[in-house]
């Protein structure tokens, strides 16, 4: 049952990254989606048995995704400096 | 012992930012060269009970085979060269010193990937290569740059949650992360969809940070977009170490080889020696179609593992050192070409080989090397694969490879004469050779690529075999 | 699964929808808050208490933080603007809820059941003999990240002021 919530989840977070034009709802999106992730593997850990692999694995896994997200951060702020707006249709320079 | 390739790195890093800038650019610059000669010495010489012996107090589980060693040599020749030419190429100090201390961070997290034998630190590993990827693209703040970066970032991070899905799937099986129970594990229930879906998932992960057709959206962007030395390193060494080495690893080692993944390999390859290798005629851009013609030579190294047969692993292991050495070399003749002109669209380039003899000539030696043809190292890591393909009765991908081959011909003889050859474009009479920084290491290369293809005969049963039937 | 885990994930899949489809970026952070909030809660109710609370103290709180400074860093456009936007994307995202509602009836209905052979529970159960004595090697991943982010962060926000 809880399957079915992460997947509606991913859902979420996929139609998110997908139908935006806004770089910073591109990064909610892609929150979005590992926190389903993160669900998921708690709840295996849970159905297993191996819940002290799963909240290891888990808590690395948190530690990484906020070091994208703040990397993410970066790069959007670099961007808006130039261009001063978040808006990817006018960022879309490079054509390929 | 393994493990202090990826400890000296970052315990360096830390020493390095403890002092001031003006005391450690020199120190930084000389540290790393020992670094990666020493690397390059260590995978060579010692073999592997010198890899896998345990490490004091900690237990940190490494292991090496040969083609781990084979990546590590890989890795450290093109940090080698990347060293040498970034020192004349990055201009300003405080960059240069940033640029160094990232390239630490990039060392540790490859040397790490190719190291560990645990698919959850495997994506560890992915992660640390990955966010120094793209702090490294960012580093100028350019406004390529960092869409480049960006770019880079969201397709690798939806690559990410692909690997984390089937992780978690497969640890629902299997229980277990480590790559022999997860082996173990698939054997004993086999054929189940949640299985499938895991096994599809994981290979769809790696197929987009492998930039590999149809999943190849960000690689022109970042290739291009990045400065010189970055575009050096990425498609040198990053995205082999990030893409193609974990599923060469991972479908060998740990799922096995069974009908509907090699058919899978087959088709996702040689879609990309095709398409790559036909929208790489169409650029005007040097460094654009070289970025297209990496994504058709890596179709090559994954048509030759979905093959299934020793001779098409050992192929395909050849062509990935050999695609990261003439890679690299044509990367940093495009950077050197840079460099000394500030052009990169090949129109208005033309007969440069006159004022910059040592580029043009080893742009030469890798561009017919990338073609295929004899005695170089491309001409035979291609013929293995193509033989492979033919033994194992796959006779219209045969075909297809070698008709990419010639493809590949056409547009590496188009770059050649647009950029080398021919008389000289206008306002590049003052030009003149690159730096000893550039040039060395383009030497360097040249003379692997022509030892690599002319004593072939020599290194193939001592390396290429056991590299290729046993790992 | 009990009525009150039920809850709890219809209410995570309403907040998520809140968080894509809210009119202005600042109600989005807020509503990515409010989600990593009930995932922690689901995932303390899996008996997952370790987890649980980094991930309520990281991605609710440290990631909400970055999430608003940038939203406020980056705020160009006028109240109309965003109020004119607004019209304009709710042409795009009306979709999702009813692809959310058919693709929860579509799995409820079609009854997929896998059952398989799950593996014999672990012998150790304890998170910390776990993270720290048999998975160093991720530990050692977690420094070089946390490093290497700490480092992207120094370059990459330094100049901005200069521009």
């Amino acid at each position: 049952m809880i399957y079915l919530f992460v997947l509606l989840l991913l859902i979420i977070g996929l139609y998110c990254i997908f139908a935006t034009f806004n770089l910073m709802r591109l990064l909610i999106g892609l929150e979005l989606m590992i926190k389903a992730v993160t669900l998921l593997l708690i709840n295996v850990g849970y159905s297993n048995g191996h819940l002290g692999l799963a909240q290891s694995l888990v808590i690395t896994l948190i530690v990484i995704e906020v070091v994208i997200m703040v990397v993410g951060a970066g790069i959007i702020l670099g961007l808006h400096s130039y261009h001063k707006s978040l808006n990817t249709k006018y960022i879309k320079l490079l054509k390929g | 012992m393994g493990a202090w390739f990826i400890l000296i790195p970052l315990l360096s890093l830390m020493v390095i930012s403890l002092f001031s800038q003006k005391q450690m650019k020199t120190i930084a610059f000389w540290w790393i060269i020992l670094l990666s000669l020493l690397q390059i010495v260590l995978a060579i010489a010692v073999n592997g009970n010198f890899w896998n012996g345990p490490f004091p107090l900690i237990n940190f589980e490494i292991f090496a085979d040969q083609l781990s060693r084979l990546m590590l040599l890989s890795i450290g020749i093109v940090l080698f060269s990347t060293l040498l030419a970034a020192e004349s190429w990055i201009q300003e100090d405080e960059r240069k010193f940033n640029f160094y201390n990232i390239l630490l961070v990039l060392l540790a997290g490859m040397n790490g990937i190719v190291l560990v034998k645990d698919i959850f630190t495997l994506y560890v590993f992915l992660e640390i290569t990955a966010v120094a990827s793209f702090i490294i693209i960012a580093l100028k703040k350019e406004r390529d740059g960092l869409e480049g970066a960006f770019k880079y970032l969201i397709f690798s991070s939806i690559a990410t949650v692909m690997l984390l899905t089937s992780i978690a799937l497969i640890l629902l099986v299997t229980g277990d992360t480590s790559f022999t129970g997860i082996a173990a594990g698939l054997k004993a229930s086999a054929s189940s969809p949640v299985i499938s879906l895991a096994i599809g998932l994981y290979l769809c992960g790696l197929f987009i940070k492998s930039g590999l057709m149809p999943f190849h959206g960000w690689l022109p962007d970042a290739y291009a977009a990045s400065t010189s030395s970055v575009s050096l390193l990425l498609a040198g060494i990053v995205t082999k170490t990030v893409g193609v080495y974990p599923l060469i690893r991972i479908v060998y080692s740990v799922f096995g080889f069974n009908s509907p993944i090699q058919n899978v390999l087959l088709l996702v390859g040689a879609v990309s020696i095709v398409f790559g290798a036909l929208a790489a005629l169409g650029q005007n851009d040097f460094k654009r179609i070289l970025a297209y013609s990496s994504i058709s030579q890596v179709g090559y190294i994954i048509i030759g593992l979905g093959c299934g047969t020793p001779l098409g692993m050992a192929g395909a292991i050849l062509h990935l050192f050999n695609h990261s050495i003439f890679k690299s070399l044509l990367f940093l003749n495009a950077g050197t070409v840079k460099a000394e002109s500030g052009l990169r669209n090949m129109d208005q380039m033309g007969g440069l080989a006159g004022k910059m003899p040592v580029t043009g000539a080893t742009s030469a030696i890798a561009a017919l090397s990338t073609a295929g043809l004899p005695p170089l190292s491309g001409f035979w890591s291609k013929l293995a694969i193509v033989i492979a393909l033919w033994q194992a009765n796959y006779h219209y991908y045969a075909l297809i490879a070698i008709l990419a081959s010639i493809i590949t011909l056409s547009y590496m003889l188009s770059i050649q004469r647009r950029v080398f050859f021919g008389k000289l474009a206008n306002g590049l009479e003052n030009i003149k050779e690159g730096g000893l920084g550039p040039t060395l290491p383009a030497v360097i290369l040249a003379a692997i690529i022509i030892v690599v293809g002319l004593f072939f005969p020599l290194f193939i049963n001592s390396i290429i075999f056991p590299a290729g039937s046993i790992l | 699964m009990s009525k009150i885990d039920l809850i709890i994930l219809i209410a995570m899949i309403l907040t998520a929808l809140w968080t894509v489809m809210a009119r202005s970026l600042l109600r989005a952070a807020i509503g990515l808050a409010l989600t990593s909030v009930i995932v922690s809660m689901m995932m303390y109710r899996l008996n997952a208490p370790l987890a649980a609370v980094f991930e309520l103290s990281v991605c609710a709180g440290l990631i909400s933080v970055i999430f608003i400074t940038t939203i406020s860093l980056t705020q160009p456009l006028t109240w109309s603007e965003i109020a004119d936007h607004a019209k304009r994307r709710m042409r795009r995202f009306w979709l999702l809820p009813l692809l959310v509602i058919f693709t929860a009836i579509l799995v409820l209905v079609s009854g997929v059941n896998f059952s398989l052979p799950l593996p014999s529970p672990e012998v150790e159960g304890n998170v910390r003999n776990v993270l720290w004595n048999l998975r160093p090697f991720d530990l050692l991943g977690q420094i070089i990240i946390l490093l290497a982010g700490a480092y992207g962060v120094v370059i990459l926000f330094r100049e901005i002021k200069s521009k």
